[in-house]
């Protein structure tokens, strides 16, 4: 009987839950990811395709300790001074189920690095590739496409509306307009 | 054999080679200084209370009774006796329990009595270093510091304590008593320092990962030297002076680390990491993890999660011979 | 279900003199059952005697065979048997997490264990301790003990006990199985917010925490009402309240203190978990909220914990002291008195943890007072133990030996505590190795040492074997020296500023070497338990067997069979003195009128002990066990989602139906 409990605890122990891992070194891989992304076309519509995926893009954004990084380099790297807490300002929302240049954590990094027209700019260089990714996966949380299990809960500040953790899971869709405040003057 | 503290305390330290920087005991403020005689005042009476106390187990291991006595009976002298030897031990306890009650609220009033400085800090408690700020009424005279506070010597000094994220708590022990740094709340505490000296501080209060690197020291010295000290302080970033470290600088522009690093002076104004503008000037880098040289500024950069892991400064990428020249830049920003 | 035994049944209780010796079955009270007539089928105690007495009974109230008889029983022995051995795992877990920080802090900078694995470590250990080891043994020894030593048959609310321990069983294993799943809980085992709150600790792990103390609770609050009520109905006839036995006194207060402190915990825990999973704000200061009102709620159970883990030790203690000095308790009533007072001064002391939070100083010293005071019931305590070890004939066994440590030990941490209660010199050395040096010397002095001095004593009541005395002898030696070269240091570590919960130290602060003495401590203190656990399973096996009475010590618990028979006492003892088996040496007085086919209980007043009513005890059920299992799903399920709470009441609500669903039992049909 003992002996059962030991072994299922084994079996358990080696299954252990990547969801709460802490992996703070940065990952050597990521810096390597970019010709594994196909990338989406720099235009609005609808994004290219996003099939092949290196697997990396699961490991951040199923993994809490990732995902609330993310949401603190959010903040200090400024990314609510356009996008707000992913209502979108002079930046487009982000926790809706619309995105211009692709919804997938792959196209969100691609977003960050190499920015996108109409006034995103790019962090390639300004922001570590592994802190790209944290920030992706975080971004990934505000429209809850993320697992329930490893969504942020609320900060210990004011709130505007639910923590990511209780926003329905939300769906990635192409398209979404660019706000008049961030089009370029015509 | 257990009570012999001090002796036994003298013995320990020249085996550690403690440099006594960080020991209650090694009290060099007004307020350490009474804390560490009320310490070995507290000692003596309760070492004391102890041996009497183990004496008389002792010697109530005796056997008194004879073999075969009743175990329910009792003689009544004895138990008279008994009675009063333990009222009158409980009287003496009660008599002890009240003076060190007594005692430790005058030292209380003491402790806590706040004189007037000239100086105040403000000092915020953040995952895992100390952001210092020293407070002027002159705006443009107020600035920024990370893990190492400057004071002259033989005055006091006000410290508000204020944490940007979870429970910090300030403790130089050589100076006084910890205060925790509470989020949403601002404490106080009065450091004031009788001697000259280097005396180094702790986060006391769990606050995750590297929670056992989060350091600080306490400069004491002169006015003289502590004005000298503030001039330089508040001044912006000394330009690289060679080539090398010129090279260093726009390294350090181009990269992330001004994404979260502030210089006076320069283009980098991040917030949220320590100021380093002076950051050569300070004795130690990485919360009072390792000493300010070259080679530990390049070790630092190249591998932070080496040294403490998790914490919040990255990995980032840098060519080989980019490490040397940014760690000269730093160095030099005396 | 109950019946008014009639009044002259037990009238002549007190009168004990007259029934004393041996007169079994002819007893007063048997000759008034002619005032209600036993219908024929039903066979009592008078009518029967002998080895046919106890073979009966004990198939009344034995437990069935098999896994689900295993899982349905309500024996208090059975079920106190389990909660103890598994109290003891989660000791050994607890201490395997201690020797593994000891290693990493051996010296400095040491990367043995990251900070990651150490965080969780550490509050594995606080917690285990704490909750999962602390709480239940003191407990444990009550489930099993207290009705042996107040001559009941079983536990009260036997089926509430049986749910306990599964409770706390499971919530036990899931936050281990959650630590070996890389989930531990990694914010200490106070888990202050904001660092255990939703922003600073992501995921799972502070959840397990939190709702590991749900579970804990639960069990705990079961467990202390079944101790209260039995002390106070079910004690054999003639235990008036100045009968009652001193280890019985101290569970009975300890379960008041556990009864009023642990639904502070609960308070917070859930409060916290409602911050983490729904969004509340509880502990936001940006919303209203406050961080220090957690530390207010924690503390307020977390000071009467210290006291509930020291209490059961002091029941421990006062058993062990009487028998071994062959001499009754000096000064009972000073010793009962001082429990009580110790039981209310708890509850005034909470604050003495939060000094260097910035309070308002005169309230703060407020709490220095009272913090002081509560020195005086214990030094009562400690007084009246040495007077009754000064006036006995002091036998030198291996309990009585480690009761000596205690001695040593606790006092010694009892002092030091002295100084933490300070407000000053709390801001020195509060959160530092010398408060973890401290409050070692009260809990392993105050509790693990007369735990062991218990275990050695009561081990052939439990096992019906004795233990071996040359391997306790050795056992209390390198524990005692293990200990103090572990713990003693870290005075000194603490004093030098170390402070608690780091992961490492940089080399030139100098506490190397101190460190390293405490690791070798360990290591020893580690192995004392090494050759413990060998003892216990050697002797288990093929230690000599035990007499009822082996140490020829007073209680009622020594009365019954080693190991006791399922019905603990073939008829129920009638107590005359604090001492009943040194004042009837020959034989007991007993009463005599229960069925032997029902599991009939007397239940008695609650000053006088008179006996008042006959009771019937509860059957074995399956039951309690699956409420267990309904009650863990819910809240593990609520860990991941609020709505567990909704659809997990179904299961719930279907097994307390089950649980509560009304019998037509025999005796109603009369």
């Amino acid at each position: 009987m003992r002996q059962l409990l030991i072994l299922s605890l084994s079996v358990l122990a080696l299954a252990a839950c990547e969801r709460e891992d802490r992996e703070y070194r940065a990952n050597p891989v990521t810096s390597e990811t970019e010709e594994k992304i196909a990338l989406s076309p720099l235009s609005a519509g609808p994004s290219g395709p996003t099939e092949q995926r290196s697997g990396l893009g699961q490991q951040y954004e199923e993994n809490a300790y990732h995902i609330a990084q993310g949401k603190r380099l959010y903040i200090w790297f400024n990314c609510n001074g356009c996008h707000a807490h992913g209502g979108g300002d002079s930046g487009p929302p982000l926790l809706d189920d619309r995105w211009i240049y692709g919804g997938q954590i792959e196209n969100i990094v691609q977003t960050i690095r190499e920015g996108r027209p109409n006034g995103m700019p790019s962090f390639r260089g300004k922001v570590p590739d592994d802190q790209i990714w944290q920030i992706a996966a975080y971004v990934r949380s505000m429209g809850r496409n993320v697992p329930k299990p490893a969504a942020p809960g609320r900060n210990d500040d004011m709130h505007p509306g639910p923590a990511e953790q209780r926003r329905p899971p939300g769906e990635v869709m192409d398209g979404g307009q660019i706000p008049p405040a961030a089009q370029m003057p015509q | 054999m257990r009570r012999i503290a001090p002796a036994l305390l003298l013995l320990c330290l020249p085996l550690g080679g403690c440099q006594h920087w960080q020991s209650v005991l090694n009290a060099r403020g007004p307020a350490a200084s009474t804390l560490a005689h009320m310490f070995w005042i507290f000692v003596s009476v309760l070492a004391t209370v102890w041996v009497l106390t183990m004496i008389a187990l002792l010697l109530a291991l005796r056997r008194r009774r004879p073999e075969d006595a009743d175990p329910l009976a009792t003689n009544p002298t004895t138990e008279r006796r008994m009675t009063i030897t333990i009222s009158v031990a409980i009287g003496l306890t009660l008599l002890t329990v009240i003076s060190l009650t007594g005692l430790s609220y005058a030292a209380q009033k003491v402790l806590f009595a706040h004189k007037d400085g000239a100086l105040t800090l403000l000092v915020t408690g953040q995952q895992w270093w100390w952001k210092i700020t020293y407070e002027d009424s002159q705006p443009n005279r107020v600035f920024t510091t990370a893990n190492e506070i400057h004071i002259p010597v033989g005055e006091p000094v006000l410290i508000k304590l204020e944490s940007s994220d979870v429970i910090h708590s300030f403790w130089v022990p050589s100076l006084t008593g910890k205060m925790d740094a509470i989020t949403g709340r601002q404490n106080q505490i009065q450091i004031q320092a009788d001697r000259p000296g280097i005396y180094r501080g702790q986060c006391a209060e769990y606050c995750g990962l590297q929670h056992a690197h989060m350091g600080l020291i306490v400069v004491a010295e002169s006015r003289e030297d502590f004005e000298r000290w503030r001039e330089q302080q508040i001044s912006s970033a000394i330009p690289p002076g060679d080539e090398e470290r010129q090279r260093g600088m726009e390294i350090f522009m181009s990269k992330p680390c001004i994404m979260c690093h502030q210089i006076r002076g320069t283009d980098a104004g991040g917030k949220i990491a320590p100021d380093l503008t002076h950051v050569g000037s300070r004795r130690y880098i990485a919360a009072g993890t390792l000493e300010t040289t070259r080679g530990n500024i390049a070790a630092w950069i190249v591998d932070p999660h080496g040294v403490k892991p998790g914490v919040n400064m990255p990995t980032i990428q840098l060519e080989p011979d980019e490490v040397q020249p940014l760690a000269s830049y730093l160095e030099g920003l005396k | 279900m109950t019946r008014a035994l009639t009044s002259h049944e037990f009238d002549a209780v007190p009168e004990v003199t007259r029934l004393a010796t041996g007169e079994r079955g002819g007893l007063p009270g048997v000759q008034s059952e002619a005032d209600a007539p036993p219908s024929p089928d039903e066979l009592r105690d008078d009518q029967v005697d002998g080895p046919e007495l106890s073979a009966r009974l004990a198939k009344t109230w034995g437990t069935e065979k098999g896994l689900i008889g295993a899982l349905s029983t309500v024996d208090h022995k059975i079920i106190g048997r389990r909660y103890i051995i598994t109290a003891i795992i989660f000791l050994f877990l607890g201490g395997l997490s201690a020797v593994a920080m000891r290693l990493q802090l051996a010296q400095p900078e040491s990367k043995l264990i990251s900070p990651d694995l150490y965080n969780q470590l550490f509050t594995m250990h606080g917690t285990t301790m704490m909750f999962l080891f602390g709480v239940p043994i003191g407990e444990a020894f009550a489930v099993y003990l207290v009705p042996l030593m107040v001559g009941a048959r079983n536990i009260a609310f036997p089926r509430l006990n049986a749910f306990s321990y599964y409770v706390y069983l499971f919530g036990g294993i899931m936050i281990w199985v959650a630590f070996m799943l890389n989930i531990g809980p990694d914010t200490g085992w106070f888990s202050y917010v904001p660092l255990a709150g939703p922003e600073f600790s992501p995921g799972k792990r502070v959840d397990f925490w939190a709702q590991m103390i749900t579970f804990t609770e639960v069990a705990g609050i079961a467990v202390a009402i079944s101790v209260i009520v039995t002390v106070f109905k079910m004690r054999a006839p003639g235990m008036t309240l100045d009968r009652i036995p001193l280890f019985v006194w101290a569970e009975l207060v300890n379960s008041f203190v556990i009864v009023f402190a642990l639904p502070a915990v609960v308070t917070a825990s859930a409060m916290l978990i409602l911050d983490r999973l729904v969004g509340t704000h509880f502990f936001n200061p940006a919303e209203g909220g406050d961080a220090l009102l957690y530390q207010h709620l924690f503390w307020f159970f977390g000071h009467p914990e210290v006291y509930i883990i020291f209490l059961p030790a002091t029941g421990w203690v006062s058993a062990i002291v009487v028998t071994f000095a062959r001499r009754q308790a000096f000064g009972y009533i000073a010793l009962v008195l001082s429990l009580i007072a110790t039981g209310f001064l708890s509850f005034g002391l909470w604050v003495h943890h939060m000094f260097t939070t910035g309070l308002p100083q005169l309230g703060a010293s407020f709490f220095t007072a009272s913090s002081m005071l509560i020195a005086i019931p214990n030094g009562i305590q400690i007084f009246c133990w040495i007077a009754t070890l000064w006036d006995g004939r002091p036998v030198f066994r291996t309990p009585l030996l480690f009761v000596i440590g205690f001695f040593f030990i606790f006092v010694a941490g009892g002092l030091s505590g002295i100084m933490l209660a300070s407000v000053p010199l709390d801001t020195q050395v509060h959160d530092t190795f010398f408060v973890v040096a401290h409050f070692h010397y009260v809990l392993i002095g105050g509790n693990v040492f007369p735990l062991l001095g218990a275990i050695y004593y009561w081990f052939p009541k439990f096992a019906g074997r004795m233990m071996s005395e040359r391997l306790g002898k050795w056992h209390f030696w390198l524990a005692f020296i293990g200990f103090n070269v572990t713990f003693f240091p870290m005075h000194i570590t603490g004093l030098m500023g170390m402070p608690r919960r780091v992961y490492t130290y940089l080399p030139e602060m100098g506490w190397g070497s101190l460190n390293l003495i405490s690791t070798i401590g360990a290591v020893l203190f580690f192995a004392s338990f090494v050759l413990f656990l060998y003892n216990i399973i050697s002797s288990a096996r093929r230690g000599p067997v035990a007499e009822p009475n082996p140490w020829n010590a007073g209680t009622l618990e020594w009365a019954a069979a080693s190991p006791p028979l399922p019905q603990n006492f073939d008829r129920v003892p009638v107590v005359t003195n604090r001492e009943p088996l040194w004042a009837n040496r020959d034989s007991l007085p007993v009463v005599a009128g229960l069925s032997v086919e029902n599991r009939e209980q007397i239940v008695s007043t609650i000053t006088h002990g008179r006996a008042d009513l006959r009771e019937s005890s509860p059957e074995p059920s399956i039951w309690p066990f699956l409420t267990a299992v309904a009650t863990t799903i819910t809240f593990v399920g609520s860990i991941f989602t609020p709505w567990a709470v909704v659809w997990g009441s179904i299961p719930l609500a279907l097994a307390l139906i089950g649980w509560f669903w009304p019998k037509t039992s025999t005796e109603d049909e009369r």
